[in-house]
């Protein structure tokens, strides 16, 4: 125990005073901050800029169904020949020009309107101008069918279900982005935190490695002690970086936009296209959903993941760091890692969200490699007991093997020099 | 006398490759114990075995009279043939670090180290970090690190591999100051000369079988052959050589000499002494040079290896 209190406190303070660590530990809330704020500068920036359209209506009839808004203004130049108009709106500089051939036939106006433009539009300016004509066309076909639009726009009623649980409470439609975002950032921060930190675990067994140290060292004490001394200190290490950046990052978030006084609020496009009417009455329900999610379930779920998680990947990290002897040759073992990290990531992003408790979610959320990912994200949806104890159990399970047989790797594997193996010799090396 | 280390029939193998087959030694206390062999013979093998850094399949060893068991580790120094320690980590701290986990305690540990810090010349390098020491200071450092606690088995895997010739007689004579301060000391090397040099006891390894052992002396005495080198100055040589052919045999050999000598390795048959054969040459010529023939180290490996392949 003395001997493991020893290499924890070795690999935190090597870890800590390393100067890449102190540089990124300072360095990186600044350039996250400077990219939110550069972020919600730029969006700020975008929606002032409003464009102009010219119409040419041989018609005569649809400029009048146009009226302008804050982003788009609607100017007729349906007096003037195509050609001149084409031409004035390109010196002008004005947005572009939408055509309206002559027809009586509202069914080939539908397919024979034209939009001129220098730079092709988004997506969404297009589908907003298509919805006008096509609400145009519509109330004018209906028009000449004798149908009273009036009529019609008065008996349409807007439905706006309200969503509650079985015990009463209602909560509130954005009750899934709620859920999601919390999720997905618990699974999201533990990913970069195993691939952040495993590295430097692996790294730091490389380093052990090429330095030589490592024969002197196990001579002391046992590989597996040291293995685990080495994901323990780093975690440490990691914490400490984390406090660091969220503390930091946050005075500093708080600073700069008071400062600068930019509204963060234009970088979250998800609340506020979906809350016109009644949002006060909205973003009560939201506080509401926060506050009923299971947030004890939450935290104590997020740390038992996120602990079971690291210890997990970061084993398989040591293990490779002491099968290769540098940096460059670790490549080839990535894949094991990789690819169930990213797996939990989609899942979870895919799967879960569109529905959190099918049989794809669930599985994943058994997988010992995939669980802290995919069970982080689906928690905040409402999951039984029993089902994240055994997932838990899973993962421990799981842990205790991947450490038995990465320190079976590591401990052969520290004292191999020379080629790079092969799968098959790592299995091999697990007999000896 | 004692044994601290005693191997008994100690094997490993790595998959279908015998690194030690039934391997069994006796280390007396207070001795230097060289283990010889080439390069792959299995001395790193046994060597990790002792400090327990991999596990024999069979076989026992004994430290002072115990089964090995991991707390033995805080009474074996080892000085690996691949040496390094952390780069970026300060000396001092580096020292105390790996002294602790040999289980002394931090202030022992740096006062022993204020002492061998003295002893070996080492001036203010406690704040410095390995990477800007010298190799050879570095070395030191590294010796050191082996002996702070004060260990009853040394262990060093090719010790003067590595070191200039300055600091690799300073290293020797500590080993030896160790050595009569009470400790023993376990040599690996497939350099011969430094087994004639300092060891009392040898070991031969040889494609993982122990090929011999014992006190070197006695090995030697073994190995000798009754054979005398001789530089003499006579009248007429092919006279001399008939009439000495008579009584012994012979083959003419080389040695450095200031003399116009004729140079020969006479054996001696068990029916003579070497007095009869000096009485032999006095009669015959002026004698320069006569001594008696004692087989190296490299000799005995190389004759042993040649016998059992």
């Amino acid at each position: 125990m003395r001997n493991l209190k020893l290499i924890i406190l070795r690999e935190y303070l090597a870890r800590v005073r390393n100067k890449t660590f102190v540089i990124m530990t300072f360095l990186s809330p600044i350039i996250m901050v400077g990219m939110i704020v550069l972020v919600a500068y730029l969006s700020s920036l975008n929606s002032d800029d409003s464009k102009i359209i010219a119409i040419h209506d041989e018609n005569d009839t649809f400029y009048e169904e146009f009226s302008s808004t804050d982003n788009i203004t609607y100017l007729d130049y349906s007096s003037l020949p195509i050609e001149v108009a084409l031409d004035s709106i390109e010196k002008k500089d004005y947005y572009g020009l939408l055509f309206f051939p002559k027809s009586e036939d509202n069914q080939y106006l539908s397919n024979h309107v034209e939009f001129f433009a220098n730079k092709a539009p988004g997506i969404s300016f297009i589908s907003e101008i298509e919805g006008k004509i096509s609400t145009v066309l519509t109330n004018k076909e209906l028009q000449q069918r004798g149908v009273d639009v009036n009529e019609i726009n008065n008996s349409k009623t807007n439905v706006n279900l309200q969503i509650e649980n079985f015990s009463g409470e209602e909560t509130s439609k954005l009750s899934n982005y709620v859920k999601m975002f919390f999720g997905g950032a618990a699974g999201y921060l533990l990913m970069m935190f195993i691939i952040i930190y495993g590295n430097m675990v692996m790294r730091s067994v490389i380093e052990e490695k090429t330095n030589r140290i490592i024969e002197v060292i196990i001579s002391s004490v046992k590989p597996m002690q040291l293995m685990i001394g080495k994901i323990l200190g780093t975690s440490f290490a990691g914490i400490t970086q984390f406090a660091i950046w969220i503390f930091f990052g946050g005075i500093l978030l708080i600073t700069v936009t008071t400062v600068f006084g930019i509204d963060l609020q234009a970088t979250a496009p998800v609340p506020t296209t979906e809350m016109d009417a009644g949002s006060q009455e909205e973003i009560q329900k939201i506080i509401l959903d926060i506050v009923n999610l299971p947030l004890t379930k939450l935290i104590f779920c997020f740390l038992i993941y996120f602990i079971g998680g690291y210890f997990l990947y970061s084993s398989v990290y040591a293990a490779i760091g002491a099968a290769v002897d540098n940096e460059t040759d670790t490549q080839q073992f990535m894949f094991p890692i990789i690819v169930p990290l990213m797996l939990g990531i989609y899942v979870g992003f895919f799967s879960v969200i569109s529905d959190p408790h099918g049989v794809v979610s669930t599985i994943f959320s058994y997988i010992p490699l995939t669980s802290p990912v995919v069970m982080l994200m689906r928690i905040p949806f409402g999951v039984a007991w029993w089902e994240i104890l055994l997932s838990m159990a899973v993962l421990v399970l799981s842990i205790f093997a991947l450490v038995w047989v990465a320190s079976k790797i590591y401990r052969v594997g520290i004292l191999m020099y020379g080629k790079k193996p092969t799968y098959k010799e790592l299995y091999r090396w697990m007999k000896y | 006398m004692q044994n601290l280390l005693v191997a008994e029939n100690v094997s490993k193998k790595y998959g279908d490759f015998t690194a030690l087959n039934q391997l069994t030694i006796e280390v007396p206390k207070q001795s230097i114990f060289g283990v010889l062999g080439p390069n792959g013979a299995g001395k790193t093998t046994f060597i990790r075995i002792v400090n327990q850094i991999t596990m024999p399949d069979i076989g026992k060893i004994w430290l002072d009279n115990e089964p090995l068991q991991p707390h033995h580790i805080q009474y074996i120094g080892y000085l690996p043939e691949e040496r390094g320690l952390y780069k970026s980590m300060k000396v001092g701290e580096q020292v105390l670090y790996l002294a602790q986990l040999k289980g002394l305690s931090k202030a022992e540990a740096k006062k022993r180290l204020k002492f061998w810090f003295e002893r070996l010349e080492i001036g203010d390098w406690w704040n410095k970090k390995i990477q800007e020491l010298s190799k050879g200071m570095a070395q030191k450092i590294q010796f050191i690190v082996t002996v702070l606690h004060r260990p009853k088995l040394l262990i060093f895997d090719e010790p003067f591999s590595g070191f200039d010739p300055v600091n690799a007689n300073l290293i020797r004579d500590e080993i030896l100051k160790l050595r009569d301060e009470g400790a023993t000391i376990l040599f690996s090397t497939h350099r011969m000369e430094s087994v004639e040099e300092l060891c009392d006891y040898m070991a031969l390894i040889h494609k993982s079988n122990k090929l011999l052992d014992g006190k070197v002396s006695t090995i030697k005495k073994q190995f000798k052959s009754n054979t005398y080198e001789v530089g003499i100055e006579v009248g007429d040589e092919t006279v001399f050589k008939n009439q000495l052919q008579e009584k012994f045999q012979f083959e003419e050999t080389f040695f450095h000499s200031i003399h116009h000598d004729l140079q020969l390795n006479i054996k001696i048959e068990e029916a003579h002494t070497q007095n009869d054969l000096l009485q032999f040459l006095m009669t015959h010529g002026r004698i320069n040079h006569f001594k008696e023939v004692i087989p190296s180290v490299n000799d005995i490996f190389i004759k042993t290896i040649k016998s059992h392949a």
